[in-house]
């Protein structure tokens, strides 16, 4: 599994552009960004290098940010892959909080997800026929 | 050991007079509706600003004939008790032979409010004190010690004459000197403590900073404690530190003193003594009498004050009728403890509400801290309410569907207890105003019309 930085923050203006200021400071770089929002605040998921650094250089200055383990995994790119994933770990009783997905090198795409089931997940992807990506080949 | 019984509620009920206390409550409203024409017809006669005040709203004494004229009647404002200083309320003259004693308040802000009793005046004082002596335990043989400020200030002479009518003998300490309290408190074998609740507090901690443990060492089992808000923390602490049972008493030196309302052993609002004192619970805005059970600002009518009647007198405290009978068997209705001032009071959509209504609903949450702000602004002709709070840095903000959730229940929690929709805010950590002194949790930018 790897570190996702999870940033709490309020809809205010150039909060985001705070954020990404304060990595792009600490040259921490960005893989991948997805912002969830509601009417009052926003929850940005971020991938990026040195996460645990991240989070420290984020609370220091002042943000509500954590860190959340998350499944990163190889999705083939052909057309029902995503769907086959995500039927065996519905068939297997495992629930998906939020699923995102990015590019890396070569052209892979990653599919992110949090699952309310970490204890056999990995089992499931794997015998779905999915590769489970590590930290090593996303951030540094 | 055997003071752990002073924990619990059992044995028998105990009380100073039983035959007004539990009195059948047509019976008591007769009693009070007979008092009250009094009253009003002595103020009529007697005290020029009531006879203009009631000449002004087109009553004449002879028209309150049922207890439900009492709204009719005008209002009695602190500032009218400042306006007629020194003696301008007294229904009779200030060095008049019947006239004992004065007591005063203490004037910090403007003309000090004073009050004359007579020595039947002293006894109803000392009668009501005399009960809350009752519920605790205490009796003709008890030892009570006053630690109250004895002087103008009406604490001590009041718990004082609360003896002196139960028969009590009394140690009249005043406050201070708390290592001579303590000492005393051991050698004479007190059994009642009467005083503020932080005095009380200060009491245990110094018995226990000399070596004492005094819920087992000492003879105190019960505390009659006022003239101060107690949170039921600090009740609890102080009940554990000084093995006693602690009831909460309530007045007012313009009213009459300590003892216009007392809790009983059950520890669930505290009776009025309505013998003496008409309490009514009214809407601070509209100034009509809500029901009960709502929040509202307290107003009292002395029944039986012959030096110093009033009525009507809004105290600008908060309160709320408790329905319902309490377990004691008094039939006298209960008031609930005083939760704020009219002055900080916040009507939203025509709701009473209190800022420390906010702060108890959140601290019912581990996943908030207790930092927040209430903000209130316009939506059309609707007021909108906004609590900002912040979660506690375990709080996974990763779901959405958690900080929904946590919204959800901190809304339908406030929903329930203030009767107000509220939108909470959750915010960015320490965006919400810290401060050394008084925080400013109200943003009020409601138009003003």
């Amino acid at each position: 599994m790897i570190d996702q930085i999870t940033v709490f923050l309020e809809n205010d203006k150039g909060r985001l552009a705070a954020l990404c200021r304060t990595l792009g400071d600490a040259g921490i770089s960005m893989h991948a960004l997805t912002v969830a929002d509601t009417a009052q605040y926003g929850v940005a998921r971020i991938i990026a290098d040195t996460p645990a650094r991240a989070y420290e250089v984020l609370n220091e200055k002042g943000f509500r940010a954590s860190l959340t383990k998350v499944f990163a995994i190889e999705v083939p790119d052909s057309a029902g892959g995503l769907a086959t994933l995500l039927e065996a770990l519905g068939a297997a009783g495992i629930n998906v909080e939020y699923a995102y997905c990015f590019a890396v090198d070569g052209g892979k795409a990653i599919d992110v997800l949090r699952v309310d089931n970490h204890d056999n997940a990995e089992q499931v992807i794997t015998a779905a026929g999915f590769r489970v990506a590590q930290p090593s080949e996303l951030y540094a | 050991m055997g003071k752990n019984s002073a924990h619990q509620v059992a044995g028998p009920e105990l009380y100073f007079q039983p035959e007004i206390e539990k009195m059948g409550r047509l019976e008591l409203e007769a009693l009070q509706l007979e008092r009250l024409k009094k009253t009003v017809q002595v103020c009529y006669e007697q005290i020029p600003f009531y006879r203009q005040a009631l000449d002004a709203a087109g009553i004449k004494p002879a028209d309150v004939q049922s207890l439900a004229d009492l709204t009719r009647l005008p209002f009695t404002t602190k500032q009218d008790m400042r306006d007629a200083y020194p003696f301008n309320l007294f229904a009779i003259p200030a060095t008049d032979e019947r006239v004992q004693r004065l007591h005063a308040s203490s004037g910090t802000t403007g003309n000090a409010t004073v009050c004359g009793y007579t020595q039947n005046d002293i006894d109803v004082w000392g009668d009501t004190f005399a009960r809350a002596i009752a519920q605790v335990g205490g009796g003709a043989n008890s030892m009570l010690q006053v630690s109250y400020g004895y002087g103008l200030f009406t604490g001590g002479l009041g718990a004082h004459e609360g003896g002196i009518r139960i028969h009590a003998t009394i140690l009249p300490m005043s406050s201070g000197n708390t290592k001579r309290q303590v000492q005393m408190m051991k050698d004479f074998d007190v059994d009642i403590l009467c005083c503020t609740p932080s005095y009380a507090l200060l009491i245990a901690d110094t018995a226990i900073e000399m070596g004492y443990d005094p819920a087992n060492d000492f003879n105190v089992t019960g505390a009659i404690l006022g003239a101060e808000p107690c949170s039921e923390g600090m009740r609890t602490e102080i009940e554990e530190k000084l093995g006693v049972k602690m009831v909460d008493i309530y007045g007012l030196s313009e009213v009459m003193g300590p003892g216009v309302s007392c809790e009983c052993r059950y520890q669930n609002g505290l009776h009025v003594a309505e013998d003496h004192f008409i309490i009514e619970i009214l809407n601070p805005d509209t100034l009509e009498p809500v029901p009960d059970g709502e929040w509202g600002e307290v107003v009292f009518t002395t029944l039986s004050k012959e030096c110093s009647p009033l009525i009507r007198y809004r105290t600008r405290d908060i309160s709320r009728i408790i329905p319902g009978e309490c377990e004691c068997g008094r039939t006298l209705r209960r008031m609930d403890r005083i939760t704020g001032r009219t002055d900080d009071m916040l009507i939203i959509r025509g709701v009473n509400v209190f800022p420390n209504q906010f702060q108890e609903v959140l601290a019912g949450f581990s996943e908030v801290t207790s930092y927040y702000q209430i903000i209130l602004t316009s939506d059309g002709p609707m007021d909108k309410v906004t609590l900002r709070v912040e979660t506690v840095p375990e709080f996974d903000f990763d779901e959405i569907r958690k900080i929904e959730d946590l919204q959800r229940r901190i809304n339908a929690e406030l929903k329930s207890n203030l009767q107000v929709s509220v939108d909470v805010l959750v915010s960015e950590p320490k965006s919400i105003e810290r401060s050394e002194g008084k925080a400013k949790r109200v943003l009020d930018n409601r138009d003003k019309s």
